[in-house]
């Protein structure tokens, strides 16, 4: 199992201040909060990826890139890679050289978006967005997997004797998550090949994550990948913690009353029964979040969402220190009644040890970091 | 059984909203003998219309009566004139509703104001509502005006033709084709290999 946070990389203004911070301050904090993440023993962080203000996540590979120079041990991720309206070429190489800068310590998780014009700044049309998120992922798994590619479709121009490079690591693409939240066909997709399958499971009731992991799971045991139990499953959640539990409602409240997406609407109260976010104390969080185990089964991956809203970095870091703190409870809460044939979350280590001899790898020696 | 639901935006209390869906009701009843009748009334639903809008999820009592509609065999719609239109509430309700659920579905409009002068309000403004939802309209739309309620012998003409035209369109339902909802693709998935097949048009 592993823990990790991702951010959607939002530029707020601090309601409880009125300040806005700079882009260049939110791209600095993302690489600190990267770097905490992994000193609280966290496993991954992922960084999101938008081409429109108030977000400054516009080049994940560039943010995850600078991050992995800094740290030693952290999976670098995405939440998401926009599959609709980059060019499946551009994310062969991008995190295909990604993988090789990182020594394998790196996935990506595939999503569409959520900005209706970046489909036609990008020449696309958002109406197609589930064919463009299938024919672009047909096309991005056949460059990491085929050395030499003839290829045509709708959404861009063909290639003949296409070689994408570098070739991947040790022979084994990156680990590829498909994020939805209410698409049917991605789930589908997902299972399909036997990829991961992410669902961001906030601001939204957890029954519509039961639905489409369960569904998931079913369509994963369907295809002949393993049985509904080993799909590979990821999970969002919120959280906001302090030591008392009076302490965390009282702080958060006011972001949470102007945060973008939710602000403005339904109560704090009513939200945090109505959605997987829990507002209390670091007990608190460790009992809400072993009991997603309940309507999802036992999986692989938990995100948190820390770090929105307009939360100062100083009282990000703070809830990251907290959290860790609770994380081996986390652990151990996971690993109590696991069953041994449910796999572990991937890694590239454990994917190149799975590779079937004769499969093909590079043989150039690798000297590791 | 007939599975019917009204519609009702009136605010006040007694409503004279909620007085013609009375009415309209009663008469399709009579067309159509017993029905499965539910009646949602959209002001308890103000906040959390206004809550979904927010957070693009409906709640609890939201989502009942978003299900109610979708599985309607017909519906009798009735709002106030706000403004020379259908009221706010009235519209965020159906602005909320999950796509294509009318599609197919036939409607009575019905509509109430103080005076007969807002009567084009039915045709002018709910009608293409409802054509946009792609739903089946009965020709006569109801308006009543305050005073209709107590003189008008012509408005009990109006409720009955409207409601015998309500029966005959449930008579003869034609087949119509709605897109696959989420519900549809979770319980019964269109296979990856058609998926694909589709994708590259």
């Amino acid at each position: 199992m592993q823990f990790g946070i991702f951010s959607v990389g939002d530029v707020t203004t601090d309601p409880t201040t009125g300040r806005t911070p700079t882009e260049h301050e939110r791209i600095k904090a993302q690489v600190t909060i990267a770097k905490k993440a992994e000193d609280i023993g966290l496993d991954v962080v992922a960084v999101g990826q938008h081409h429109n203000p108030p977000f400054v996540a516009s080049s994940p590979t560039t943010t995850m890139a600078w991050i992995a120079a800094q740290t030693e041990r952290i999976i670098l991720s995405t939440s998401t890679t926009l599959i609709t309206t980059t060019d499946p070429v551009r994310i062969a190489e991008d995190y295909g050289t990604l993988q090789h800068l990182t020594d394998g310590r790196m996935d990506l998780m595939l999503g569409r978006g959520n900005t209706g014009p970046v489909y036609p700044w990008f020449g696309k049309d958002i109406r197609e967005g589930v064919n463009l998120a299938l024919e672009n992922y047909a096309l991005l798994r056949r460059l990491w997997t085929e050395d030499v590619v003839d290829w045509e479709g709708r959404f861009r121009t063909p290639l003949q004797g296409f070689t994408a490079t570098p070739r991947p690591l040790d022979g084994v693409a990156p680990f590829v998550w498909h994020g939805s939240i209410r698409t049917p066909e991605i789930a589908e997709q997902a299972a399909y090949y036997g990829d991961g399958f992410f669902h961001n499971h906030i601001f939204w009731p957890a029954s519509h994550t039961q639905q489409m992991v369960a569904f998931y799971r079913k369509r994963f045991e369907h295809y002949g990948h393993g049985t509904a139990d080993q799909a590979v499953v990821g999970l969002g959640g919120q959280f906001f913690i302090r030591r008392n539990s009076q302490d965390a409602v009282r702080e958060f409240r006011p972001y949470f009353d102007n945060a973008p997406v939710y602000g403005h609407g339904p109560s704090l109260e009513d939200f945090t029964q109505q959605t997987p976010l829990t507002v209390g104390s670091p007990q608190e969080l460790v009992e809400r979040t072993l009991g997603f185990r309940d309507y999802v089964g036992d999986y692989q991956r938990q995100l948190f969402l820390v770090d929105h809203a307009g939360l100062p970095l100083k009282t990000v870091l703070e809830q990251l220190d907290l959290l860790g703190e609770v994380l081996p409870d986390l652990r151990a809460g996971f690993a109590e009644g696991r069953p041994a044939h449910v796999p572990d979350a991937p890694t590239h280590a454990a994917r190149v040890a799975a590779t079937p001899a004769g499969a093909p790898v590079e043989t150039a020696e690798r000297v590791p970091a | 059984m007939t599975r019917l639901v009204v519609i009702s935006a009136g605010l006040g209390v007694p409503s004279s909203t909620r007085l013609l869906a009375d009415r309209l009701t009663e008469a399709v009843v009579r067309e159509l003998g017993p029905v499965e009748l539910e009646v949602v009334e959209l002001r308890p639903l103000a906040r959390p219309l206004a809550d979904h809008l927010l957070t693009g999820f409906p709640g609890p009592e939201l989502q009942a009566a978003q299900d109610a509609v979708a599985a309607a065999d017909a519906l009798v719609v009735v709002s106030p004139v706000f403004a020379a239109s259908y009221s706010g509430l009235f519209k965020m309700f159906f602005d909320l509703l999950p796509r294509d659920v009318l599609i197919g579905t036939p409607v009575l409009l019905g509509a109430t104001a103080g005076s007969a002068r807002h009567s084009l309000v039915v045709d002018h403004a709910m009608r293409p509502l409802f054509s946009y939802l792609r739903a089946l309209v009965v020709p006569t739309a109801v308006f009543a005006a305050t005073d209709d309620f107590g003189s008008d012998a012509d408005l009990s003409g109006r409720i009955t033709r409207a409601a015998r035209e309500l029966a005959a369109l449930l008579g003869r339902r034609p087949a119509v084709n709605r897109p696959r909802s989420v519900e549809d693709e979770l319980a019964d998935p269109t296979p990856f290999e058609e998926l694909i097949r589709r994708a590259g048009g």
